[in-house]
C-alpha cells in the first residue's frame, strides 16, 4: 500500500507539471481560441532563462546562490510573457478566428525558436539587430518616396528581404571573429542544479518520504492555478478578458480595449509557460527539444478537461499524471500479485513510460467517444459548440 | 492556346519520364523520385484539408504503415538478411525465435502489395469513423489525429521485438527480383513507377473532388451545419474521403521507403506530419495541381538548403510556415490563378491592370 501511495504522489507531481504547462495553454486556447503550438518552445525559453540566471548566480556562491530559483521563476515569467506579447502583436493578431492557421503559423514560430536556441551566438544577435535596423530604415525611406505608388507594398517586402540578406552577410562576417561566433547554448542539453533547500526530503508522512522537489512543484502549480483563477475572476483585467471572450464586438462597443486585452491574455498564457519551463529544469536536464515532449500531452489535458474550464484542466492533468505513473511503473503487479496470467501480460506490456503514454492517449480517444466535449463541456446554444 | 493547355500535363509527364532520368545523375534522380512520392501524400492531404476542411496532423501514421508493410515483405524475402530461424536477423538481437503472428502473411508479395494501402485505409476508416461520429471537428480533429500519431509513434518506437524500435527497417540492402533494392538500376525503375503512380493518384483525387461527391466535400468544408440541416449526413462523406487519403498516404509511404532505403518511427514524428501540411499550403490548397508543385518545391528547397547550410533549414522552414499562412493563404498556384502575379506586374506597370467594376468598388460595404 505504501508503494501505491508513493506512486500516487509521483503521479500527482507528474500531473502538476502537466498542469503547470497546460494552464497557460488553457488560457490561450480556451479564451482566445488560438492553437499555440509554440507553447512548448515558450516553456523551453523559460528553462533557458533559469539556466542563465543560475549561471550568473553561480560565481557568487554561498547563500546568495540558494535564492536564485525564486528570481529565475519571476524572470522566466517576465521574459516569456514579453516574447508572447511580441508574438501576439506581430503574428497572432492577424489570424484571429482562423484557429487552423494559428496552428500552422505558431508551428513555424516554434521551429524558429528551437533553431535560435541551438545556434544563437553574439554574432547572430548582432546580425539580427542589423537586419531589423536596416529593415525599418529602408521601410521608412521607401515610405517617404514611394508611399503613393501602387507597387509600394511589394517594394516594401523587397526592402525587408534585402535587409534579411544584409543581416545574413553581417552574421557571416562577424562569425570570423572567434569570441563572437561561439554558440551560447549549443544543441546539447543543459543542466540546472536545484538549490539545496529543494533537494532531499521534506519530512515523512508515516513511512512515506516527501521528496522536496516534487512537493515544491505540486505547491507551485497549485499556487499558480489559484493566482490565475483570482486574476480571471476577481480582477478588472480578468473581467475584461472574460467579456471579450464572450462577445468581442459588444465589448469593443462598451469601450474595452480589445487589442490590449488580447495582448495581455496571450502574454499571461506565455508567461505561465515560462514558469512551467523553469519548474521543469528541476526535474532533469533540458534541451532545445523540450517542447515537443509536452505539447501533445498538454493539448490532451485541455481536450479531456473541456475547453475553457480550469477545473476540468486540473482534474484531467492530475488524472493523466496518476494513470501514467501507476501504469508506467508496473506498480499494479506488486499491489495485486495474484492476477491471472493474461492480465499480467497486458500490464507488463504497458509498463514502460512510452507505452503508458500510448495507453493514456487511447484512453482519452475512447473517453471522447462518450463525452465528445470533455469532462466539463461548455454550455451553449450554438450549433458548432 | 486551348490545345497547349491540354498538352501541358502530358509534356510535364514526358519530361519527368524521359528527360529527367537522362539529365540528372542517379543521386538527384532518386531525390526527385522521393519528392514525387511525397507529392502523393500532399495530394491526399489536399483531399482532406483543401477540399473537406479536415486538417489531419496524423497522416504520418498511414505513410509509415505503408512503408513498414513493404519493408517487412522485402526483408522476409531476402535470403542474405535472414538469421538462423529464417527470419530477419534483427529479431535475434531481441531473442525473438518466431516471426510475430501478424507479420506471417507478409511472406507473400501479393499480400504486401495489398497491405500497403489496405491496412492504412482500414486504420483510417476506424480512426476517422470514431472521430467523425461524435462530430469532433476543426481544431479538435487536428489535436486528436496528432494524439493518434503519438500513440503509433510510441508503439513502433517502443516495441523493439516487433518492429526493431528506433532503428526501423532498412530496405536498401534487401533484394527484389534478384537485385538489390538500393542499386542504381532498381532506383531508376522505382523512379519510373513513382512517376506513373503520381498521375494516377491525381486522377483518383480528381474523381473524388468532381461531381456531386466533390460538391458535398466542399460543402462540408464551407458550412457543415448547413449541409446537415439540408438533410445530408456528413459522416460517411468524411469517412470515405479520410479512407481514400489514408490509402494514398500508404502507397506514398511505400514508394518513399523503397527509395530512401529505410522506414523508421521518425516518419511518425509530429514534425514530419505537420511538414506535409505545409507542402500543400505552399502549393495551394483546394487545387489538385498545387500540392504536387508544393511538395516538389519545398522538398527541393529543403535539399538545397540542407546541403549548403544544414542549420538554416529550420529557420527557412519556420519562415515558410509563417509567410504562407499570413501573406499567401492560397499558395503559389492559387496566387497565380487568382491574379496575384498579374496584379504584381500591373503594380510595376509591366502588365495592364485587370478590369474591375469601379462602381462596385465605390459601393463596397462590409457585409457584417
Amino acid at each position: 500500500m505504501e508503494l501505491f501511495f508513493s506512486q500516487i504522489l509521483d503521479g500527482l507531481s507528474i500531473g502538476s507539471v502537466l498542469l503547470l504547462a497546460a494552464t497557460g495553454l488553457a488560457i490561450v486556447f480556451g479564451l482566445m481560441g488560438v492553437i499555440n503550438l509554440a507553447h512548448g518552445e515558450l516553456m523551453m525559453l523559460g528553462a533557458y532563462v533559469t539556466y542563465v540566471v543560475q549561471s550568473t548566480f553561480k560565481p557568487m556562491g554561498g547563500v546568495i546562490f540558494e535564492f536564485y530559483f525564486p528570481i529565475s521563476l519571476v524572470l522566466s515569467f517576465i521574459v516569456t510573457a514579453l516574447v508572447g506579447v511580441l508574438l501576439e502583436r506581430t503574428l497572432i493578431r492577424q489570424l484571429y478566428g482562423r484557429p487552423l492557421e494559428t496552428l500552422l503559423a505558431t508551428w513555424g514560430v516554434s521551429l524558429i525558436l528551437i533553431q535560435l536556441i541551438r545556434s544563437v551566438s553574439t554574432a547572430m544577435v548582432l546580425g539580427i539587430l542589423v537586419a531589423i535596423a536596416v529593415g525599418f530604415g529602408l521601410s521608412k525611406l521607401l515610405r517617404l518616396k514611394f508611399s503613393e505608388k501602387p507597387f509600394f507594398t511589394y517594394l516594401n517586402g523587397l526592402g525587408w528581404a534585402l535587409s534579411i540578406v544584409i543581416g545574413l552577410v553581417a552574421v557571416n562576417l562577424l562569425d570570423e571573429i572567434r569570441p563572437l561566433s561561439k554558440a551560447w547554448f549549443g544543441p546539447r542539453n543543459i543542466d540546472v542544479t536545484a538549490p539545496k533547500w529543494l533537494q532531499g526530503s521534506w519530512g515523512m508522512i508515516g513511512t512515506i518520504e516527501l521528496p522536496g522537489l516534487r512537493i515544491f512543484i505540486i505547491l507551485l502549480s497549485a499556487l499558480l492555478l489559484l493566482a490565475t483563477y483570482w486574476f480571471l475572476n476577481r480582477s478588472v483585467w480578468g473581467l475584461r478578458i472574460r467579456s471579450v471572450t464572450q462577445n468581442r464586438q459588444m465589448s469593443n462597443c462598451l469601450g474595452i480595449p480589445t487589442d490590449r486585452v488580447d495582448s495581455i491574455t496571450f502574454g499571461i498564457g506565455s508567461g505561465l509557460a515560462g514558469v512551467a519551463g523553469c519548474a521543469i529544469t528541476l526535474l532533469g536536464s533540458v534541451g532545445p527539444n523540450l517542447g515537443a515532449s509536452y505539447i501533445v500531452s498538454c493539448f490532451m489535458v485541455i481536450v479531456l478537461g473541456g475547453v475553457g474550464n480550469l477545473l476540468g484542466t486540473v482534474l484531467a492533468a492530475l488524472l493523466l499524471g496518476i494513470i501514467q505513473s501507476v501504469i508506467g511503473s508496473g506498480t499494479l503487479l506488486t499491489i495485486f500479485p495474484n492476477l491471472p496470467a493474461a492480465a499480467r501480460g497486458v500490464i507488463e506490456f504497458f509498463a514502460t513510460t512510452s507505452m503508458s503514454l500510448v495507453l493514456v492517449f487511447i484512453f482519452i480517444i475512447l473517453f471522447l467517444q462518450f463525452r465528445p466535449n470533455g469532462m466539463f463541456p461548455q454550455k451553449g446554444r450554438s450549433v458548432d459548440a | 492556346m486551348k490545345l497547349f493547355q491540354r498538352l501541358v500535363p502530358w509534356i510535364l509527364l514526358a519530361i519527368a519520364l524521359f528527360i529527367l532520368p537522362a539529365a540528372l545523375d542517379n543521386f538527384r534522380l532518386n531525390l526527385f523520385g522521393r519528392y514525387f512520392s511525397l507529392a502523393i501524400t500532399a495530394l491526399a492531404i489536399d483531399l482532406i484539408w483543401g477540399y473537406t476542411g479536415l486538417l489531419s496532423l496524423g497522416q504520418g501514421i498511414f505513410f509509415s504503415l505503408g512503408g513498414y508493410a513493404v519493408a517487412m515483405n522485402l526483408m522476409l524475402n531476402t535470403k542474405s538478411l535472414a538469421g538462423g530461424n529464417g527470419i530477419p536477423k534483427f529479431f535475434e538481437n531481441y531473442g525473438v525465435e518466431q516471426l510475430p503472428f501478424f507479420w506471417q502473411p507478409f511472406w507473400s508479395p501479393a499480400f504486401a502489395l495489398m497491405a500497403m494501402w489496405v491496412i492504412p485505409a482500414v486504420v483510417a476508416g476506424v480512426v476517422g469513423w470514431l472521430i467523425f461520429r461524435n462530430r469532433i471537428k476543426g481544431v479538435y480533429f487536428s489535436i486528436i489525429t496528432q494524439a493518434a500519431l503519438m500513440v503509433f509513434f510510441h508503439f513502433f518506437n517502443g516495441q523493439q521485438k516487433l518492429f526493431d524500435g528506433t532503428n526501423g527497417l532498412k530496405t536498401s540492402t534487401t533484394e527484389l527480383f534478384g537485385q538489390l533494392v538500393g542499386s542504381p538500376d532498381m532506383q531508376v525503375w522505382l523512379y519510373r513507377l513513382t512517376v506513373v503512380l503520381l498521375p494516377l493518384a491525381y486522377l483518383v483525387c480528381r474523381y473524388f473532388t468532381s461531381g456531386r461527391f466533390g460538391d458535398a466535400l466542399i460543402a462540408i468544408r464551407d458550412d457543415e451545419s448547413r449541409l446537415r440541416f439540408a438533410g445530408y449526413n456528413p459522416v460517411p462523406f468524411k469517412t470515405i474521403v479520410f479512407v481514400v487519403a489514408g490509402a494514398l498516404c500508404g502507397i506514398s509511404g511505400a514508394l518513399y521507403t523503397v527509395q530512401s532505403g529505410i522506414v523508421s518511427p521518425q516518419y511518425m514524428s509530429i514534425s514530419f506530419s505537420i511538414e506535409m501540411v505545409i507542402w500543400v499550403a505552399v502549393g495551394g490548397r483546394g487545387t489538385l495541381v498545387g500540392p504536387i508543385i508544393g511538395a516538389t518545391l519545398v522538398n527541393y528547397l529543403r535539399s538545397l538548403v540542407s546541403e549548403a547550410l544544414p542549420e538554416a533549414w529550420l529557420f527557412v522552414q519556420g519562415a515558410l510556415f509563417i509567410f504562407v499562412v499570413v501573406l499567401m493563404p492560397d499558395g503559389i498556384y492559387g496566387w497565380v490563378t487568382n491574379g496575384g502575379l498579374r496584379s504584381l506586374l500591373a503594380a510595376f506597370g509591366i502588365a495592364r491592370k485587370a478590369k474591375t467594376y469601379p462602381q462596385l468598388d465605390e459601393e463596397a460595404v462590409p457585409v457584417d
